[in-house]
């Protein structure tokens, strides 16, 4: 039995046996931890003795025990004198209808860990851990944080769920659009974290990235009449599909239009064209639908030249009426540009020069070096990639803006 | 988003102060050290040993020459700094207008975002 296949049998089980335990006791936060034990004895124990019989029975075992072994020990500091008899808990497994229909819990977890009452780390933090069966100590080292810094935003998440008096229960009907919302935040957060990286921890912070799809999935498995989970499993398909190709062999960024489109997984880009199509056809088009339909364009032309512009530009103009933000506005300047010319792509940069948050960002300066580029006025495309190569935090970014400005040198 | 906290002061300046202000401003740095890691946005921080103990390496003519002191001649000095994992850039200047040593001595925090090893392609 490798520790991979171990791996992704906890993973999957985790909340599952999490939601059983917090059924039958309450107090997420101290459940949450027992688990939390329990996946690390079985990720030593597995792989040398062999996978249990029952897995699932022997997490929720083990993870019974060690919240009866913490209780005992807190009334044994609350009282020393009296001893308290608790019996050996048996075997434990769940009773028929306990677990409730398949996926349930792990819907409530996932609305529980992305909670509006916590920060967005503590989140992130904590939907990897209770929903994802992370540890604290991956987290920390996708995240670059030291794992006492990550063991606190998860300990201050669980603070808030308990000050908050959140419940192990599903959203209002009149809350649910809200509370799938920020769900979907966290596990695009959680996927961008993992898609961005090009450095030497790029391997485990990839780990990111499956684990966003995976988690992804599961959502799109568990509210199937919601549109924009199946456009953000759509979108993260699309994206992760051009993985291998956005980055050439010393680490560099490649832009899209010179890619190698062979190196795109076709298989994620079949699924997510797939999805999409269906999904337009049944529900209307929200934000990560949209996002995903404008990818899945991008991802059917063979050659960057074949790319549907004016499907594109369309697209952009139908998002930024279903979430207007100048971000989107900026990415529909190079869709104009390319679909009528760099003139009228350099108009719509300018229409947000009045923006402050548009023109100290790195962004706004890029897309309009290029457009610039194209429109041959190099001299001023070369100060503009400049002055973004300057503003971006970013060190492949960085490097990047500054060979397209090299390369307009005389 | 990631920040570092530069901490410059002024070499000497803790001999001027008195032992409650001292008390006070180590009081001061743990205070809010406890505060970054319960808030879980402490990233790591070091202070350095005294100016005066710096080696400095130059190129000259394309070879390194070594001289004893620290390299800049400006009345404060590099002294430390806290790495911090925040929110906002507006949130990691409240943190460095919090330290002790702008109070006292008349520090200087110099807010600046780390590089990430990450960026989209465009």
């Amino acid at each position: 039995m490798t520790s991979r296949v171990v791996e992704d049998l906890l993973r999957a089980a985790a909340p599952q046996v999490l939601g059983t335990l917090v059924r039958r006791h309450g107090q997420f936060d101290a459940c949450e931890d027992a688990v939390q034990e329990a996946l690390l004895a079985a990720a030593t124990q597995w792989p040398a003795q062999g996978v249990p019989e029952k897995p699932h029975a022997w997490l929720l075992t083990v993870a019974a025990r060690r919240l009866t072994d913490e209780w005992r020990s807190e009334s044994a500091r609350r009282d020393r004198e009296s001893a308290v008899a608790t019996a050996e808990p048996e075997q434990v497994e769940p009773e028929p209808g306990e677990r409730g229909p398949d996926g349930d819990d792990t819907l409530r977890l996932l609305f529980l860990c992305c909670h509006p009452e916590l920060s967005a780390p503590s989140q992130v933090a904590l939907t990897l851990r209770a929903v994802g069966g992370l540890t604290t100590a991956e987290i920390a080292a996708a995240f670059l944080v030291p794992e006492s810094t990550m063991a606190q935003r998860i300990s201050r998440g669980k603070q808030r769920i308990r000050t908050a008096g959140a419940r192990f229960t599903m959203p209002a009907p009149q809350e649910r659009p809200a509370r799938l919302a920020a769900v979907m935040q966290v596990l695009y957060l959680v996927f961008s974290e993992g898609y961005t990286t090009s450095g030497g921890d790029a391997l485990q912070r990839t780990d990111l990235t499956a684990e966003a799809v995976r988690l992804a999935r599961e959502l799109h498995r568990l509210t199937p009449g919601e549109g924009e989970s199946a456009g953000l499993l759509a979108l993260m398909l699309l994206t992760d599909a051009r993985r291998a190709a956005r980055t050439d062999a010393s680490g560099a960024l490649v832009p899209l239009a010179e890619q190698d489109r062979t190196r795109w997984d076709r298989t994620m880009v079949d699924e997510g064209v797939a999805l999409v199509t269906d999904t337009l056809a049944h529900h209307p088009a929200g934000p990560y639908l949209v996002q995903a339909a404008i990818a899945a364009v991008h991802d059917e032309a063979t050659r960057a030249q074949d790319t549907d512009w004016h499907q594109i530009v369309a697209l952009y103009r139908v998002l930024s009426r279903v979430e207007p933000n100048p971000m989107v506005t900026l990415n529909q300047a190079v869709a104009v540009a390319m679909a009528d010319g760099p003139d009228a792509g350099l108009d719509v940069v300018e229409s947000l020069r009045s923006d402050e948050r548009m023109t100290i960002h790195h962004r706004w300066h890029a897309v309009r070096a290029h457009l610039l580029e194209m429109a041959g006025a190099h001299d001023e495309a070369r100060a503009a990639y400049r002055e973004a190569a300057r503003l971006t935090t970013s060190l492949p970014e960085r490097r990047y803006l500054e060979s397209r400005s090299a390369r307009l040198e005389r | 988003m990631k920040y570092m906290l530069l901490i410059h002061n002024r070499p000497g300046f803790l001999d001027e102060l008195t032992e409650a202000e001292r008390t006070e401003l180590f009081g001061d740095v743990d205070r809010i050290m406890g505060e970054l890691t319960e808030s879980g946005e402490m990233v790591g921080g070091q202070a350095l040993a005294d100016p005066s103990t710096a080696v400095t390496v130059r190129g000259v003519d394309g070879r390194p020459v070594v001289t004893d002191g620290p390299f800049a001649e400006s009345k404060e000095q590099f002294a430390g700094y806290v790495e911090v994992d925040c929110a906002s850039v507006e949130r990691a200047v409240e943190i460095a207008s919090s330290w002790p040593d702008v109070r006292f001595g008349g520090g200087v925090m110099e807010v600046r975002a780390v590089m990430q090893d990450s960026g989209a392609e465009m």
